[in-house]
C-alpha cells in the first residue's frame, strides 16, 4: 500500500525528498522542519551562496585583521604618500599619510562591520519586543506604541540618523545609538503586523485553553512563529545600516581618526581624487561590495522562506 | 473624498505634534548646555546666566516647549547662534536649492526606473529583466556618497567635462535655471537618482508582472484589443502605486540629501545641516530638521490623498 504513495509524493515534490528514501517509513517522510527546508533551498541558490561567501570572507578578514595585515595600518610615511595600486610594497597603494591601504582596508572591515551590524542587532531585539507586545496585547497598548512609532516614520531615515548623531555628538557609541533609533520603529512595525496576523490563529487559542500564561504564549507560540519573518526583514536592513554607518563616519560623525573605517577613509582621501583617484575610491568599493552582498543574501533568505505558497 | 481628506488631516495632527516634540527634544539630547558651544570657556557665571535667560534655557522643559511651539506656529524658528540671522530665512533658501536637486533626481530616477521596470515586467526572466534586477540591487546597495565621488573622479577630474562642486560659476550661491548652472546640477542629480531608480524599477516590474497575470488582461486580449490598448490598461493600473512611490522617494531624497550635498558642496539643507552640526548651531539644526520632517509629513499626506483619488479600488474607509 505504501509504495505508490511514496512514488506519488516524490513525483509531486520533484525529487526534493530523495534524501529521505532510505528512511524505513518512506511513506510518511518526516520533514526537515521549516528551518531545514529554508537552509536546503538557500544552499541551492548560487547568488545567495556567493553573497554569503563574500560576507564570510569579510568577517574572517575582520576577525583576523590584527594578525594578518601585511604592514602596520597606523604607521605612515610622508615620503611614500599616495602610492598607486600595484606598487611593489604597497599592493593597493598608500593613503594621504603614506599608510598601507590594504592593511587599513583589512583592519577597517572590523569597525565598518561593527558599526553597521550592531545597530540592526540591537534594533532587532528591541523592535521585535515592542512589535510583538503591541501586536499580541492589542488595544490601548497597541495604539500608544504604534502611534509613537508613527512619529519616527515621519523622519526620512538618513535625516533621523544624522539629526540624532548630530545632536549627540561624534563618536562610535553615539552613531550606533542613533542608527538603532532609526531601525527600531521599522522593525517594530513589521513585528507588529506579523504578530497581529497570527494572534487569532487556532493554535494560540489552543495554548490559552491548555492553561499557558500570556508570557509563555508570547514566548513559545507567538515568537516562534514571527521571529523568522522579522529576522529576514532585519537582515535586509543591514545593507542600509552599513551605508549609513559609514556615511556618518564620512561626515565626521562616527569613527574618529586615526582609526581605519571605510567611510572615514573615503572622507580623508577625498583630497586625493586628482592625484590618485583609484586609491581614493577603494574604501567605497569595500562598502559597496559588503552592502550588495548583504542585500543579495537577504533576498535569497526571503525567497527561501517563502515555502508555504 | 473631502471627508477622507479631513480624516487624514485628523490622523496627521498627532504625528505632526510628535515630530515637533522630537525636534524640540533633539537640542536637549546634546551633552552639556546648548549654549556651551558659543560661550567662551572663561565666561563668568553672570554671563552664562544672562545668555541662558536670553535664550529661555532657564525655564522648565515643558514651558520651553510651549514657548518654542508658539513661536514656530507663528513662523519664528529662532535665531541662528552662529550667524545671528533668523533660522527660517536660512532654511527656506536651502530648501529651495535642495528641492531643485531632489526633484530633478526624482524625475531622472522615475523616468529610467519605470522604463526598466516595464521592460522587465513585460519580459520576465529575459536579459532585460536581469539587467533591471541588477540595476535595482545596485541602486539600493551603492553608497551614494561614494558614487558621487566616483562620478567626480570620472567626469571632472579625468575627463574635465563637468564641474566637481558648487551650484554655479560663482560657487555655492543660489541655483538659477540657465545653461551654466545646469552643468553644475548634472552630477549631483544623477548621483541622487540612483536610489529611486532602483526602487521604482523593482516596484514597477512587480506591478506590471502582477497586472499582466490577471484575468482582465486575458479578457482584453481575447476581445481583440491590440497590444497598445492592453499597454494603456497596464499603465492605468500601475500608475497610482508608481506615482505614490515616486512621491515618497522625493521626500526621502530631500531629507537624505546631506551626504550627496556634502560631496558636491550643493547649497541645500544637507549642507546647512552639516554646518549646523559642526558649529553646534542648535537652533539651526532644530529648525532645519523640523522643516524637513514637516515637509515629509505633508508630502506623505498628499501622496496618500492622490493615490486614493487616482485609484478607485482603494476604499476610503
Amino acid at each position: 500500500m505504501t509504495a505508490p504513495v511514496t512514488a506519488a509524493s516524490m513525483a509531486l515534490d520533484g525529487g526534493l525528498l530523495t534524501a529521505d528514501d532510505a528512511a524505513p517509513e518512506g511513506a510518511f517522510v518526516s520533514s526537515r522542519g521549516f528551518w531545514g527546508h529554508v537552509g536546503h533551498r538557500l544552499v541551492r541558490d548560487p547568488v545567495a551562496m556567493g553573497a554569503g561567501a563574500v560576507i564570510l570572507l569579510v568577517v574572517i578578514v575582520a576577525i583576523l585583521a590584527p594578525w594578518i595585515t601585511p604592514m602596520d595600518p597606523y604607521k605612515g610615511s610622508m615620503l611614500r604618500r599616495l602610492k598607486h595600486v600595484g606598487d611593489a610594497t604597497y599592493w593597493l597603494g598608500s593613503d594621504e599619510l603614506g599608510r598601507d591601504m590594504i592593511s587599513r582596508l583589512m583592519l577597517g572591515a572590523r569597525l565598518s562591520l561593527f558599526i553597521g551590524v550592531t545597530p540592526v542587532l540591537i534594533a532587532f531585539v528591541i523592535g521585535s519586543g515592542i512589535g510583538v507586545l503591541a501586536g499580541y496585547v492589542g488595544g490601548w497598548t497597541n495604539t500608544i506604541l504604534m502611534r509613537t512609532i508613527d512619529v519616527f516614520f515621519a523622519f526620512p531615515s538618513v535625516l533621523l540618523a544624522i539629526a540624532l548623531s548630530g545632536a549627540l555628538g561624534a563618536g562610535i557609541f553615539n552613531s550606533i545609538v542613533s542608527l538603532t533609533f532609526v531601525f527600531v520603529p521599522q522593525i517594530a512595525r513589521v513585528a507588529e503586523s506579523v504578530t497581529t496576523g497570527i494572534r487569532r490563529r487556532d493554535y494560540i487559542d489552543a495554548a490559552k485553553l491548555s492553561g499557558a500564561s500570556a508570557l509563555t504564549i508570547m514566548r513559545v507560540q507567538v515568537l516562534g512563529n514571527v521571529v523568522g519573518p522579522i529576522f529576514v526583514y532585519s537582515t535586509s536592513l543591514i545593507s542600509v545600516s552599513m551605508i549609513l554607518a559609514s556615511g556618518l563616519s564620512f561626515l565626521g560623525l562616527g569613527v574618529r581618526p586615526p582609526e581605519p573605517e571605510w567611510g572615514l577613509m573615503l572622507n580623508t582621501l577625498r583630497t586625493a581624487i586628482y592625484v590618485n583617484p583609484v586609491v581614493a575610491a577603494l574604501p567605497g568599493v569595500c562598502i559597496f561590495v559588503v552592502s550588495i552582498a548583504f542585500n543579495l543574501f537577504s533576498d535569497g533568505l526571503r525567497a527561501a522562506m517563502e515555502i508555504r505558497q | 473624498m473631502l471627508l477622507y481628506i479631513l480624516k487624514r488631516l485628523v490622523y496627521v495632527t498627532p504625528v505632526a505634534f510628535g515630530v515637533s516634540v522630537v525636534c524640540f527634544l533633539l537640542v536637549h539630547l546634546a551633552p552639556g548646555d546648548p549654549l556651551s558651544a558659543v560661550l567662551p570657556a572663561d565666561a563668568t557665571q553672570a554671563t552664562i546666566d544672562e545668555m541662558r535667560a536670553a535664550y529661555g534655557f532657564d525655564k522648565p522643559l515643558p514651558v520651553q516647549y510651549a514657548i518654542w511651539l508658539w513661536h514656530v506656529l507663528h513662523g519664528d524658528l529662532g535665531i541662528s547662534i552662529a550667524t545671528g540671522r533668523p533660522v527660517l530665512g536660512e532654511v527656506s533658501r536651502a530648501v529651495v536649492n535642495s528641492l531643485i536637486l531632489a526633484s530633478v533626481a526624482t524625475v531622472i530616477g522615475f523616468t529610467f526606473g519605470t522604463l526598466f521596470g516595464f521592460v522587465a515586467g513585460y519580459h520576465r526572466n529575459s536579459l532585460a529583466d536581469r539587467a533591471a534586477s541588477a540595476l535595482s540591487v545596485f541602486g539600493v546597495s551603492v553608497p551614494h556618497y561614494w558614487l558621487g565621488m566616483v562620478l567626480v573622479i570620472v567626469f571632472s577630474a579625468t575627463l574635465g567635462w563637468l564641474p566637481p562642486t558648487g551650484a554655479g560659476p560663482d560657487g555655492s550661491g543660489n541655483w538659477r535655471p540657465d545653461f551654466d548652472h545646469l552643468r553644475y546640477l548634472i552630477l549631483p542629480a544623477v548621483t541622487m537618482s540612483v536610489i529611486p531608480m532602483g526602487i521604482i524599477a523593482r516596484t514597477v516590474r512587480a506591478l506590471v508582472a502582477d497586472i499582466l497575470s490577471q484575468d482582465f488582461v486575458e479578457a482584453l486580449r481575447a476581445k481583440g484589443l491590440d497590444e497598445r490598448g492592453v499597454f494603456r490598461h497596464v499603465v492605468r493600473n500601475a500608475a497610482p502605486t508608481a506615482l505614490a512611490i515616486m512621491g515618497l522617494q522625493l521626500g526621502y531624497l530631500l531629507g537624505g540629501s546631506i551626504l550627496v550635498e556634502t560631496v558636491f558642496a550643493w547649497p541645500g539643507t544637507g549642507f546647512l545641516l552639516n554646518a549646523a552640526i559642526f558649529q553646534r548651531d542648535l537652533p539651526l539644526l532644530q529648525g532645519s530638521i523640523l522643516v524637513l520632517a514637516m515637509f515629509f509629513v505633508v508630502l506623505n499626506l498628499l501622496v496618500d490623498v492622490m493615490q486614493t483619488a487616482l485609484d478607485p479600488r482603494i476604499e476610503r474607509a
